[in-house]
C-alpha cells in the first residue's frame, strides 16, 4: 500500500517553505532564502518520484489494472449521509504522473530562479509564492474530493495572481494579474454551479462515488440527472459543461484566452511553471479527472471539449505566427498545445484501444510540460541577457549563447514533433486518436501543427540567427554571459527530458479505464504530420534565417489576415467593448448612480438629521452640576406622583 | 412622651430635605459633599426606624444601614479625591467655575 505520510509530505513541504519565506524571509533569511526553498522542493520531488514508482511499479496494479487509491482521507465538512467534504488524496495514474511533473518542473524552476532573480530586492518572497503555488497545485492534482479540487483551484488562481502581479511597481503587470484573476474567477463561477448540479443530482461530492453514480446506467443518480432537463439538454450535460467552463478558464481555452498572453508580465521562471507547465494544464487534468462521466454519460459536453480544444489549438497557432514578443509567441503556443490535449480527451472514448485519446492527452501534457518549461527558461536565459522581450533586438545570438541555443533548439524540434523527440509521439497519438473518431478535427490539428513548427522557428531563428549580435551601450558594462550553472543546470536536465521522454511506453501506465493499452506506431500516417511540420520549419529557415525583406513583404501581401492575426483577431477589443460600453453602462452606471444617490443617500441623512437634532438639544448639558440636581430631583417626584396616584 | 415611628419619620424627613436644599444652593464642593452625607443618614435614620417598629424580629434594615455606611465612606473619599483635583485645575472649590466641562 502507498505510504500516505509520504505523499502528505510530498504536498506540505512546499507550504512550509512558504510559510519559513512568508513569515521570517523577508527579516532573517534574506540570502539563503533561495537555497532552503530548493533543499525543500527537491526533497519534495524525491518523494514524488517515491511514490510514482512505488505506484506504478509495485502496488498500483491489481490484476493488471491500475487501481484509484484513496491512502488517506479526512471528514472535514459534514453536511448530511454521504455528502460531505473530505481533505483526501486520491492516487491513481495521472496523480502519480501530475505529482512527478509538477514537483520536477518546480524544482527546477526553484533552481533557475536562484540565477535569473539574483539580487532581486523581495527574494524571499518570490519563493514564498512559489511555495504555495506548488502546494496549492499539488493539493489539486491529489485532491479527492470535487470541493477539495475546487479550494485547491482557488488558491491556484491566487497565487498565479501573485505571481503575475510580482513586479507590482509596473502599472501593466498589475493589469495583467487583475486580468487574469478576473478571467479565471469568471469561469470558476462556472465551475462552481457545475460542482453544485453534479453534487445535488449525484447526492456526493467524492470523487469515486460520483464517477461511480454517474456512469452505471442502473443508478438512481443517473437517471434523475439524465431526466431533468433545461433547454433540451439534460442537468447532467450541464453540469459537465459548466465543470468544462471552469477548465477552459484555468487552461486558457477560447474564448477565455485572454489573460494568457498578458499573464507573461511575470518573471521568466514563473512563466515556465504557472503559464506552461503546470496551472495551465489543471483544465485538462479536470476533464481527464472527470473523464468517464464526460465519455459514458455525456458524450455532447465531450464534443464541445473536443470543439473548443481544436479552435484553441488553431487560433492560438495562427496567432502565434504573428507576435514579436518572445514570450507572447511562448504563450500562444502554450495555448495552442492544451488545445492538442483538450481535444485529444475529447475525440477519446472510454476504455480499451477507443481510449486512445485519453492517453495520448496525458501522454502529451507530460511531454509538452519537460519542452515548453525548457523553452520558457531558454528564453528567460535570452531575456536575461538582450534585457528585452522584443525579437527584434535579439538575432545571433548562438555564439554568446550556446548552452540555451543548444537546447532551445531541442525543445523547438520537440514541440515541432520531429523525430525522435518527445513531442513527436505525443502528438502522433494525438493525431492518431483524432484520426480515428473525427475528421474535421484531425485536418484542423494537422494545419496546427504545421503552423507549429513554423511559428517555432520562427522565433528560433529570430533568437539565435538572424542578423548579429550588437550589444547596447548601457548593456556592455553589465556583462555577465549566459547566467551561470544554477541557470544552465535545468536547460540541460530539461533538455535530457525532452529528447528521451516519448520513448516511455506511457499507454502501459496511463488509459482511461486503468488498463494497459498497447498503441502500435504507425510509419505511413506520421508521414503527413512530419513533412508538414518540416516544410514549417524550412518555410521559416526561408524566411529569417537571415535579415531580409520577405517576411515584410508576405505580411504585406496577406495585409488583411496579417493585421488581424496580430491583434489576436481583436478579442481583446470584443471583450472590452462588451465590458466597458455595455456592461459599465448598462449596468454599472445606473448601479453606481443608485449606491451614490440612494444607498449613501439614506445613510448620510440618518448621519445629519442626528447632527442637527442634537445641536439642538446639547444645551441642556450646562456643566453645572446643581441643574442637573435640579432635573433629576424634579423627574424623582414625577415619577412619584405617577407612581403614588396615577397607578392604580 | 416616648419617640415613635413617627418622630423618627419626621426627623429623617426633615434631615432629608435640609439635604437636599444645601446641595441645590451651596456652592461650595464640600458643602454639596456634606449636603449629600445628611441626605444618606436620613435614609440610614428610616431604615433604622422601620426595622425597630414594623419588623423588630429581622435584621434587615440594620444590615442597609452598615452598608450605607461603608459606601458613604468610599463615596466621601472618592469626592475629595475628585475636589482637590478640581481644586488643583481651578485654584477653587466654586462648583460654578466646573462649568466648562460641558457638552
Amino acid at each position: 500500500m502507498p505510504n500516505a505520510t509520504y505523499i502528505m509530505l510530498i504536498v506540505l513541504l512546499p507550504l512550509l517553505s512558504f510559510l519559513i519565506m512568508g513569515l521570517f524571509g523577508r527579516t532573517y533569511l534574506k540570502n539563503t532564502a533561495g537555497i532552503i526553498s530548493t533543499c525543500l522542493s527537491f526533497i519534495s520531488t524525491c518523494l514524488a518520484f517515491y511514490t510514482a514508482y512505488g505506484y506504478f511499479f509495485e502496488y498500483g496494479k491489481i490484476n493488471g489494472v491500475y487501481q484509484k487509491l484513496i491512502p488517506f482521507n479526512y471528514l472535514w465538512l459534514a453536511f448530511s449521509e454521504g455528502l460531505s467534504i473530505n481533505m483526501g488524496i486520491l492516487l491513481d495514474p495521472i496523480t502519480a504522473m501530475m505529482l512527478v511533473v509538477v514537483t520536477l518542473i518546480s524544482l527546477m524552476v526553484h533552481i533557475y530562479s536562484l540565477g535569473y532573480l539574483k539580487g532581486e530586492e523581495r527574494f524571499p518572497t518570490y519563493y514564498a509564492f512559489l511555495g504555495l503555488f506548488t502546494f496549492s497545485m499539488l493539493g489539486l492534482v491529489v485532491a479527492s474530493n470535487i470541493f477539495q479540487i475546487y479550494i485547491f483551484w482557488e488558491l491556484v488562481g491566487v497565487s498565479s495572481f501573485l505571481l503575475i502581479g510580482y513586479y507590482y511597481e509596473k502599472p501593466s503587470a498589475v493589469a495583467a494579474c487583475k486580468k487574469a484573476f478576473i478571467v479565471t474567477r469568471f469561469a470558476d463561477l462556472g465551475f462552481l454551479i457545475g460542482i453544485l448540479v453534479l453534487s445535488f443530482y449525484a447526492g456526493t461530492l467524492d470523487f469515486n462515488t460520483l464517477i461511480q453514480r454517474l456512469t452505471s446506467p442502473e443508478s438512481n443518480e443517473l437517471k434523475s440527472a439524465l431526466a431533468a432537463s433545461f433547454l433540451g439538454i439534460s442537468a447532467l450535460t450541464w453540469g459537465m459543461i459548466l465543470v468544462f467552463v471552469g477548465g477552459a478558464g484555468k487552461s486558457a481555452m477560447f474564448p477565455l484566452h485572454i489573460w494568457l498572453p498578458d499573464a507573461m508580465e511575470g518573471p521568466t521562471p514563473v512563466s515556465a511553471l504557472i503559464h506552461a507547465a503546470t496551472m495551465v494544464v489543471a483544465g485538462v487534468f479536470l476533464v481527464a479527472r472527470l473523464f468517464p462521466i464526460f465519455a459514458i454519460s455525456a458524450p455532447d459536453a465531450l464534443e464541445i471539449v473536443a470543439y473548443v480544444g481544436a479552435i484553441s489549438a488553431l487560433f492560438a497557432a495562427i496567432i502565434a505566427c504573428t507576435q514579436t514578443d518572445i514570450k507572447r509567441v511562448l504563450a500562444f503556443s502554450t495555448m495552442s498545445q492544451i488545445g492538442f490535449m483538450m481535444f485529444a480527451l475529447g475525440v477519446s472514448k472510454y476504455g480499451g484501444e477507443e481510449g486512445l485519446g485519453y492517453t495520448a492527452s496525458m501522454f502529451h501534457l507530460f511531454t509538452h510540460a519537460l519542452f515548453k518549461a525548457l523553452l520558457f527558461l531558454g528564453a528567460g536565459a535570452v531575456i536575461h541577457f538582450v534585457h528585452s522581450n522584443n525579437m527584434k533586438d535579439m538575432g545571433g545570438l548562438r555564439k554568446q549563447l550556446p548552452i540555451t541555443h543548444f537546447t532551445f533548439l531541442i525543445a523547438c524540434l520537440a514541440i515541432s514533433g520531429v523525430p525522435p523527440f518527445a513531442g513527436f509521439f505525443s502528438k502522433e497519438e494525438i493525431l492518431l486518436a483524432a484520426f480515428q473518431h473525427n475528421q474535421t478535427i484531425y485536418w484542423m490539428a494537422l494545419i496546427t501543427s504545421g503552423l507549429t513548427a513554423f511559428y517555432m522557428f520562427r522565433l528560433y531563428f529570430s533568437i539565435f540567427w538572424n542578423k548579429s549580435y550588437h550589444p547596447n551601450h548601457q548593456d556592455e558594462h553589465g556583462h555577465h554571459g549566459e547566467g551561470g550553472f544554477v541557470m544552465m543546470m535545468p536547460l540541460v536536465l530539461l533538455s535530457v527530458g525532452a529528447c528521451l521522454a516519448g520513448f516511455i511506453p506511457f499507454g502501459k501506465f496511463v488509459s482511461s479505464d486503468g488498463t494497459a493499452l498497447v498503441s502500435e506506431f504507425h510509419l505511413q500516417f506520421s508521414i503527413a504530420p512530419v513533412a508538414l511540420g518540416l516544410t514549417g520549419i524550412f518555410t521559416a529557415l526561408f524566411l529569417y534565417k537571415t535579415e531580409n525583406d520577405k517576411p515584410d513583404k508576405m505580411a504585406s501581401s496577406l495585409r488583411a489576415l496579417y493585421q488581424i492575426a496580430y491583434h489576436k483577431f481583436y478579442i481583446d477589443e470584443i471583450y472590452l467593448f462588451i465590458t466597458q460600453k455595455i456592461l459599465f453602462n448598462c449596468i454599472g452606471k445606473p448601479a453606481a448612480w443608485f449606491d451614490k444617490n440612494v444607498v449613501d443617500g439614506l445613510v448620510n441623512a440618518t448621519g445629519n438629521t442626528t447632527q442637527v437634532l442634537s445641536e439642538k438639544i446639547k444645551k441642556i448639558q450646562s456643566g453645572k452640576v446643581q441643574e442637573y440636581a435640579v432635573y433629576f430631583l424634579v423627574g424623582v417626584f414625577g415619577l412619584a406622583m405617577v407612581f403614588i396616584y396615577m397607578w392604580k | 412622651m416616648e419617640p415613635g415611628l413617627y418622630h423618627l419619620l419626621f426627623i429623617s424627613a426633615a434631615l432629608f430635605f435640609i439635604g437636599v436644599y444645601g446641595f441645590l444652593t451651596r456652592r461650595n464642593l464640600i458643602a454639596m459633599l456634606m449636603s449629600i452625607e445628611l441626605i444618606l443618614n436620613s435614609v440610614n435614620l428610616n431604615f433604622i426606624a422601620f426595622n425597630k417598629y414594623v419588623w423588630a424580629d429581622k435584621l434587615d434594615g440594620l444590615f442597609f444601614t452598615i452598608f450605607v455606611i461603608a459606601i458613604a465612606a468610599a463615596e466621601a473619599a472618592v469626592a475629595i479625591a475628585i475636589i482637590i483635583n478640581l481644586t488643583k485645575n481651578f485654584q477653587s472649590i466654586d462648583v460654578e467655575e466646573t462649568e466648562e466641562m460641558k457638552y
